[in-house]
């Protein structure tokens, strides 16, 4: 029993030396989230416009439906998304709308600071998605 | 001590003043190492858990005891509607008084000589050396125990009330075996007085009663572990199981004070433990404050180190521990004691 005790203060007392500190000091230092991490969505802009071509793929396998599409045509005749939404208070990030989408149009960035003072500032309409880096 | 040195009873004006300076600085001292202490256990346990405890306040969170007295200070104080004001009232103050009054007996060093009015006078370090000393430790002690049943019970929650009880229960059975590992101190320097057993272990390391006394000294550390509620017996304020304990409607600097009470328990539980085991003032340097501290603070990191390593134990184990195995240890130990004491004669 005695050598039980002397064991786990000894391993509490090496924990005490210093170098032993996981902790982040956040606000002042950050940790990089690794390459495949899902955090703000993104839309990915070409020329002129949005990639997206509003085939709502994305608002069908969205498992949260936290995305809302409006599809409308442009002068071109070429079909584009007139309202593009993603509310992150429903968003659970699977990321499953960046897989379903067939041009790549939708990206997730490792921006994940993400709190807000109002209900109305995590609906992020396609200006701020388009805006996101 | 020389022969020409006067005494301070003949001195009414000096004693005093030298009475009012020692209070004031011992109670100041003890609640200058109460606020740090908060601190250096949150660094401690920290980085036991590789963390790094408060960093932002101060360097390495060096203000944070000042920032929490001020939030304490300036949060609600919330009373109950039901509950019996006056006791509420008083119940923090009743635990925090016994434990700081206590201190009064330990004694700090030897003599400081003064010259006052052209002769020279011996001032103990000691605010007073009652001969009863031991006795009046364990008197204070269980004072204690009256406030953290009162707070219980006036709070008039069912949690407090099981909190209270269940924390006397625990102080006044911890506090049997921790008295009875006195004894066998006592037994040995056949005086109660705390300075004169300072005295007799004051020659060497070798001299300390810890060696004489094993047994009483492993008793006196868990009992007082125990009795002064820090973890692993922590039951009074068991937040996973009772909510808070008897402290559970208590806010603001009312609950500011029943920590501070844990502390200042922390540093007289120390410095007993120091004066009965380890040679008090004694030691390596010629200052005996500084060794007495030295002591104490050993002895509260050594605390801090066991709340960071063991889990906390259960009730039923607590009570079994404590009369089932503490208490018999204490009687056999008094009863070797005895009989080698009497052997010696």
């Amino acid at each position: 029993m005695i050598k039980e005790f002397i064991q786990g203060l000894s391993i509490t007392f090496k924990h005490l030396l210093p170098g032993h500190s996981t902790t982040v000091q956040y606000p002042k230092v950050k940790l990089q989230p690794s390459e495949r991490f899902r955090g703000l969505h993104r839309l990915v802009p070409t020329q002129d416009r949005e990639k997206c071509v509003a085939c709502y793929l994305c608002p069908t396998v969205c498992p949260a439906k936290c995305i809302t599409v409006e599809s409308a045509e442009n002068e071109k005749g070429e079909k584009y998304p007139k309202v593009y939404q993603i509310d992150l208070l429903r968003c659970i990030f699977c990321g499953y709308c960046v897989e379903a989408c067939p041009v790549e149009a939708i990206e997730m960035t490792g921006n994940y600071e993400l709190a807000n003072y109002h209900r109305d500032d995590f609906v992020f309409d396609k200006q701020r998605l388009l805006n996101t880096k | 001590m020389t022969a020409e040195m006067l005494s301070l009873s003949n001195a009414p004006l000096l004693f005093i003043i030298a009475m009012a300076v020692k209070i004031l600085v011992v109670f100041g001292l003890t609640m200058g190492i109460v606020a740090y202490a908060t601190w250096v256990e949150r660094k401690v346990i920290g980085h036991m858990q590789t963390r790094l405890g408060p960093m932002l306040t101060g360097w390495h969170g060096l203000l944070q005891p000042i920032a929490d007295g001020i939030k304490l200070f300036f949060k609600e104080d919330i009373i109950p509607t039901q509950a019996s004001k006056i006791p509420f009232i008083l119940a923090p103050m009743m635990i925090l008084i016994p434990s700081l009054i206590t201190i009064a007996v330990v004694p700090f060093g030897s003599d400081l000589v003064v010259n006052f009015g052209g002769k020279a006078y011996a001032i103990p370090l000691q605010i007073t050396d009652l001969n009863i000393g031991i006795l009046y430790i364990l008197a204070m002690a269980g004072l204690g125990v009256y406030g953290i049943t009162l707070a219980g019970w006036s709070s008039n929650s069912k949690y407090s009330l099981l909190g209270g009880v269940r924390a006397s229960a625990q102080m006044i059975s911890y506090e049997l075996a921790a008295g009875l590992a006195i004894v066998a101190v006592f037994m040995l320097s056949e005086t109660l007085s705390l300075r004169e057993i300072v005295a007799l272990q004051s020659g060497s390391i070798l001299d300390w009663y810890i060696w004489k006394q094993p047994l009483a000294f492993l008793l006196f550390l868990i009992t007082g572990t125990a009795e002064i509620n820090r973890t692993p017996f922590d039951m009074p304020e068991a937040e996973s199981e009772l909510v808070s304990g008897f402290c559970t409607e208590y806010s603001s600097m009312k609950y500011a004070l029943f920590f501070m009470a844990e502390y200042a328990n922390m540093i007289v539980v120390a410095a007993i433990l120091s004066t009965l085991f380890l040679g008090g003032w004694s030691g390596p340097t010629p200052w005996g404050p500084v060794n007495l501290l030295g002591k104490i603070f050993s002895f509260m990191f050594f605390l801090m180190w066991i709340r960071a390593t063991f889990p906390r134990v259960r009730y039923d184990q607590l009570m079994k521990l404590g009369w089932k195995v503490l208490l018999p240890l204490a009687l056999a130990n008094i009863l070797v004691t005895g009989i080698v004491v009497v052997l010696q004669q």
